[in-house]
């Protein structure tokens, strides 16, 4: 690789990053062509993928050496001293050039080689499949209909081929509505409820201008409201802000009006206020370009509903604000309350669930089909149609449900992956913590509901970790037809299979019962059900932790309940067949051996139980792991006049993402 | 006294809401000296619902038309409504559990006159006299001995009759150090570390005052305890209050201890709050948590300025610190603030959870409460005379006690497998020390109780929670003795506010789709019409 200059540093200290009293480990650091490794002196290796890479910054020279700080995309962060400056230097400029990619055939998807043959590969890739999915929701059916409009990505490139629309919707009418919806994404179908013939639908904005009105496009809306019998008028959800919205139609003195209603503590900081002030520029730049929503008066039996989910910039802004908070040494309670809630993390968190929340009411207590839309129809619309989904359907609670749905209302629908993750040098602008939102939404759902999903929270984090990794094909691109271009199903490998391979990690051990598994969930949203995510973003800061799993011990008493049902099972089938022995008159002297101690399934039980429990040890000894050194728990630390032996363990996870 | 003459009505018709989750109950209500008594018609199911009227902690009534609504906030953070027929009725209930509910006198309390059945009086209280722990620190060293100097109570009232006191130190010695300690509070023994052979001591502030007055004794005392320890130990006197809190008790006779004075010994300030501050912080937490409407940021904002979370964090660290000390440091800590007999007590004990394996299991847990805040003179009857809902001013109410079972509950959510007891007890405990049928919880201190005869005519909370019944909702089905330290991390990233949640669903039928509902902390079942919002 032309890009690194050194590929090995010795003598270089790993900070904990919230120690206070500056401890470290020692160790060697290398630079692949892929990865990032630093091995301390207890050859505990810590790796991270270039990729993974947001930002290096190269701080003040110390005496002790060259501060380096690392900060990654799934929130671990790194603070390495090198002696050289030099040394610092050289990794520095190559970091900066490995973690930003020119070109998607740079990315790691390209050269990384499971040592799969290709069939295996191409099996991987048709593991999930839409058409089976939509088969599974019951369309194609009487009112439902796969449309050919979108073949050859003719009517809009950031749609996928197959796109499922009402019977009665014609070739024309499609055509007229996308010409009428920005980036041409009128409206399809997500999601069909089978008993209650609703229909999740999702589209952009229309270009309704000042006046403008299209005839394809209100044909289009009737035909979706049509192709429910059960229910006469149906929901357009506008998931943006209403004033937001407004504002593209208000005058000047209406957006004064508005801007008043902003709380005035938001008003008062200075930054918000300059931020405001560009959206209301850009409200009026596109209300010029004829951007708005549905003209209430144009479109009958409709109800419109507003629901407030904030844009890409706002989000992005928010997780930097939080990601500061958390970072902050020796952070008091008060200012990390503050901080989470200046940062409006959970707010925006909430209001995504909220408006997934009326998606789901609409349809469940009202059968009534609903059409989602923002204003490009790929990032708020996906939060909602696919959280509103997951409501719904049990199917997407399921393991491989929950990729059928990411694969379905996130890859499929054309989230631009590429950019909102930042996988290529481009924009910082596009770049958008949106998927992490869905996740963390799904979070607080399995935190809500701890019986209703079949995987668990490590499923979510490997699934973030590789939304950034590159490592598989699955979210390099922004679109279908772009992934198509790229062949990333001949060249690269779908995450899927592995994961599904390893499903056994991402189990969860209460998943299970009845009332849960297929019910049809109700969050409650009240604020203080809403927590911050530690296990995200602090991943890699074991320290701030709970020391012992429950998951762990409830999944080894499960397999081994599991065993002992079997062994039940099997020494009742013994017993039957001693007992029609018996009455078959054959003597009992065969019945005698059995009952000797080395009967072989009684030995079976003996072991396997030993077995089943060591892992609890396991989990004991992990406790040794915690040392009061590793807590802070005082500023008087240094008055103890004995070193600790530093225990900063950051192997968790990094194993993962080189699987 | 009679309560005849308080209760002003036989009984009324009424509807009880209790909370979201449960249906409305419909029947005769009916007042006795100390319950309010709901008894449905013979059609609806043939539970009688009961509510001590010691529980509640505010009321507030009103009246429209020809019923009347009360709605009772109890001190274990139950809000219930009771709506009633007729206006007359109304005002008399009202004015019925108003005066019942505030009776102060603790030998007409109800514990003197709850008898069940299946229990014996006087069973449990035996369980855990100081002998018992002095037996199992005599195992392990003989620097040690169980001093009867206290036997009437003459050297400090709320210290019990015998304590654990340095071998090398006599009795007469004991009476001099106790006149120079607040509430005759010497240092006593708390804890013994076996691993690492040091102590964990507790006492009240030394009243050095203005002129910065010493105390041979009580120096000698100290001195006695580093020379047990082993030779050359070294000791910290952690002081729950800042320096200059220290400093200024000076003046009304307190102070710290000089430095000078105590040679082996190392002064650490840990300010942590108590009494009025922390009423405060408990009582903005509650009405933040009763809101259910309001927005992210205002919850957050509410959250973060009632400050509780800054107490259980500053509480668990400074705990942390102490066994710290003496787990890595192998050095002696006393501790102390300026009673001690709040926040000392908060710190022995956690000290103790995290490094005691044995009082992490069910029977250590309560051996614990009763060594180091019933015996140890945790004056309840005073603090916990009212809960977040009173709209009185607050004397000597603190939720100390409280923080205590909210950082044990921290403690178990970082290691789930490690206490043998669940959140079921913790709640329980919280219940009954606010207001109980059991003896256990009242009174200040075992003076009191002596003089009560609380031991002889009321029943012990632990012989009634040792019933099987009662033990499956307490235990934690996960435990796994874990003969380690358990070290949390106080970072607030790891702190989560108490919500009091239902256990697990694996353990308890859920109802359909209901999640864990929005029952915050304590505020369990909040009313489903709260007349205030």
């Amino acid at each position: 690789m032309e890009h690194i200059r050194t590929t090995k540093v010795e003598q270089v200290k790993l900070l904990d990053r919230f120690s206070t009293s500056n401890k470290s480990l020692t160790g060697t650091l290398y630079l692949t062509a892929t990865h990032l490794l630093f091995i301390d002196a207890h050859q505990k290796e810590t790796w991270i993928l270039h990729h993974h890479i947001a930002s290096v910054e190269k701080l003040a020279l110390t005496t002790s050496g060259c501060p380096l700080v690392i900060q990654c995309k799934n929130f671990r962060t790194v603070h390495f001293i090198v002696p050289r400056e030099r040394d610092c230097h050289d990794i520095y400029n190559s970091l900066l050039q490995l973690s930003k990619q020119a070109k998607y055939e740079d990315l790691y998807a390209f050269s990384y080689n499971p040592k799969q043959n290709d069939a295996e590969r191409l099996r991987g890739w048709e593991l999930i499949d839409l058409a089976e999915e939509y088969k599974r929701m019951g369309v194609p059916n009487s009112n439902w209909q796969l449309s050919d409009a979108n073949r050859d990505y003719k009517i809009c490139e950031t749609y996928p081929r197959e796109l499922y629309v009402p019977r009665i919707a014609s070739k024309p009418i499609i055509v007229g509505s996308s010409k009428f919806r920005s980036k041409g994404r009128f409206p399809v179908l997500s999601y069909y409820h089978q008993s209650k013939e609703a229909a999740i639908c999702r589209c952009s904005q229309p270009l309704s201008g000042f006046s403008a009105r299209c005839l394809e496009d209100e044909h289009l809306l009737q035909a979706i409201s049509k192709a429910n019998p059960a229910n006469r008028y149906m929901y357009v959800m506008d998931t943006r802000p209403r004033h937001r919205v407004q504002s593209w139609w208000a005058t000047q003195k209406d957006i004064g009006r508005i801007i008043v209603r902003i709380s005035s503590k938001i008003w008062n900081d200075e930054k918000i206020r300059e931020s405001d002030e560009k959206k209301r520029l850009n409200a009026m730049a596109n209300r010029a370009a004829g951007k708005g929503y549905e003209n209430e008066d144009n479109y009958s039996n409709i109800r419109f509903q507003f629901v407030g989910i904030e844009n890409i910039h706002v989000m992005r802004s928010s997780l930097q604000k939080l990601l500061e908070v958390n970072g902050t040494k020796g952070l008091s309670v008060n200012d990390f309350y503050s901080g989470l809630e200046s940062s409006g993390w959970l707010r925006h968190i909430k209001a995504v669930m909220d408006a997934a929340i009326f998606l789901a009411k609409a349809i469940e207590a009202e059968s009534a089909s609903v059409l989602v839309h923002c204003s490009d129809g790929w990032d708020r619309t996906s939060q909602v149609c696919s959280l509103g989904s997951l409501l719904l359907d049990p199917y997407y609670r399921t393991i491989r449900g929950f990729m059928v749905l990411i694969e379905k209302d996130w890859i499929s629908f054309g989230h631009k992956f590429s950019e909102r993750c930042g996988h290529l040098d481009g924009d910082p602008k596009e770049v958008s913590p949106v998927f992490t939102q869905f996740l963390e939404c799904v979070w607080h759902l399995t935190e809500q509901f701890p019986q209703a999903f079949e995987f668990n929270e490590a499923f979510l984090l490997q699934i973030h970790e590789h939304i950034h990794s590159c490592q598989f094909g699955n979210f390099i691109g922004n679109c279908q037809k772009e992934r198509e271009e790229l062949k990333l199903k001949e060249k690269t490998y779908s995450l899927w299979p592995f994961l599904l391979d390893d499903q056994k990690k991402y189990l969860n051990p209460l998943y299970g019962s009845q009332s849960q598994k297929s019910a049809v969930l109700e969050p409650n949203t009240v604020s203080f059900n809403f927590k911050f995510w530690r296990n995200m973003y602090h991943q890699f800061d074991r320290t701030l932790h709970p020391r012992q799993s429950v998951f762990n011990i409830i999944m080894n008493m499960n397999e081994q309940n599991k065993q002992l049902e079997k062994d039940i099972k099997d020494l009742e089938s013994q017993i039957k067949q001693r007992k029609n022995k018996q009455t078959d008159g054959i003597l009992s002297k065969e019945l005698l051996n059995s009952v000797r101690p080395e009967s072989p399934a009684l030995k079976a039980t003996l072991s396997l139980k030993e077995q089943a429990l060591l892992p609890v040890n396991d989990v004991l000894r992990t406790i040794e792991g915690s040392s009061p050194a590793d807590n802070r728990y005082s500023e008087y630390a240094d008055e103890f006049s004995k070193a600790e032996p530093a225990v900063v363990s950051l192997e968790y996870g990094v194993a993962r993402m080189t699987c | 006294m009679e309560f005849a003459e308080l209760i002003r009505t036989g009984q009324a018709q009424a509807e009880l809401l209790r909370g979201p989750e449960e249906p409305p109950l419909r029947g005769t209500l009916c007042i006795t000296g100390h319950h309010l008594m709901l008894s449905p018609g013979p059609q609806a199911t043939p539970d009688l619902w009961l509510l001590l009227l010691r529980n509640v902690d505010s009321i507030e009534k009103r009246v429209a038309g020809d019923s009347g609504t009360i709605t009772l906030r109890c001190k274990d953070l139950r809000v219930l409504q009771l709506d009633i027929e007729g206006v007359e009725a109304t005002l008399d209930i009202a004015r019925s559990i108003e005066a019942l509910s505030s009776l102060e006198s603790v030998i007409t309390s109800f514990p003197f006159f709850y008898r069940p059945k299946g229990l014996r009086l006087g069973d449990a209280w035996h369980f855990h006299p100081p002998e018992c722990y002095y037996k199992r620190v005599a195992r392990e060293t003989n620097a040690w001995r169980l001093s009867e100097a206290n036997e009437d109570f003459s050297l400090c009232p709320s210290y019990p009759r015998a304590v654990i006191v340095p071998r090398a130190v006599d009795d007469s010695a004991l009476a001099r150090s106790a006149r120079f300690r607040q509430g005759g509070r010497f240092p006593v023994l708390s804890y013994y570390h076996a691993p690492s052979g040091t102590v964990l001591l507790r006492a009240g502030q030394p009243l050095t005052g203005p002129q910065k007055r010493r105390c041979s004794e009580d120096e000698d005392l100290l001195r006695a305890v580093l020379a047990g320890a082993r030779p050359g130990a070294r000791g910290f006197i952690v002081d729950t209050r800042s320096p200059q809190a220290a400093k200024q008790a000076r003046m009304t006779g307190g102070g710290t201890e000089a430095k000078a004075a105590y040679p082996g010994w190392k002064r650490l300030h840990r300010p942590l709050e108590t009494g009025r501050p922390l009423q405060e912080s408990f009582v903005r937490l509650v009405e933040a948590c009763g809101d259910l409407e309001q927005s992210m940021d205002r919850w957050l904002n509410r959250l973060e300025s009632c400050r509780w979370l800054s107490h259980v964090k500053e509480t668990l660290s400074t705990a942390c610190l102490a066994a710290q000390s003496m787990e890595q440091e192998g050095a002696c800590v006393l501790v102390h603030g300026a009673e001690g007999t709040d926040s000392t007590l908060l710190i022995t004990s956690l000290a103790q959870l995290i490094l005691d394996p044995l009082s992490r299991t069910m029977a250590g847990f309560q051996e614990l409460i009763e060594r180091e805040w019933i015996q140890a003179g945790h004056p309840f009857q005073l603090r916990c005379a009212h809960s977040a809902f009173s709209h009185a001013r607050p004397k000597h109410e603190a939720p100390t006690f409280l923080l205590f079972l909210d950082c044990v509950w921290q403690l178990g959510r970082q290691f789930p497998l490690s206490l043998e007891f669940g959140e079921g007890m913790l709640l329980a405990l919280f219940d009954h020390a606010y207001a109980s049928p059991f003896g256990t919880f009242l009174c200040n201190n075992e003076k009191e109780r002596c003089l009560c005869e609380v031991r002889t005519r009321t029943h012990s909370l632990w012989s009634g929670l040792s019933q099987p019944k009662e033990q499956r909702k307490l235990r934690n089905p996960l435990y796994v003795p874990n003969p380690l330290a358990i070290w949390p991390s106080a970072e607030p990233q790891s702190l989560r506010l108490w919500q009091g949640d239902p256990p697990p669903p694996p353990w308890r039928s859920s109802r359909l789709c209901s999640a864990s509902l929005p029952v915050l902390f304590l505020l369990r079942p909040v009313s489903a019409r709260d007349p205030s919002t």
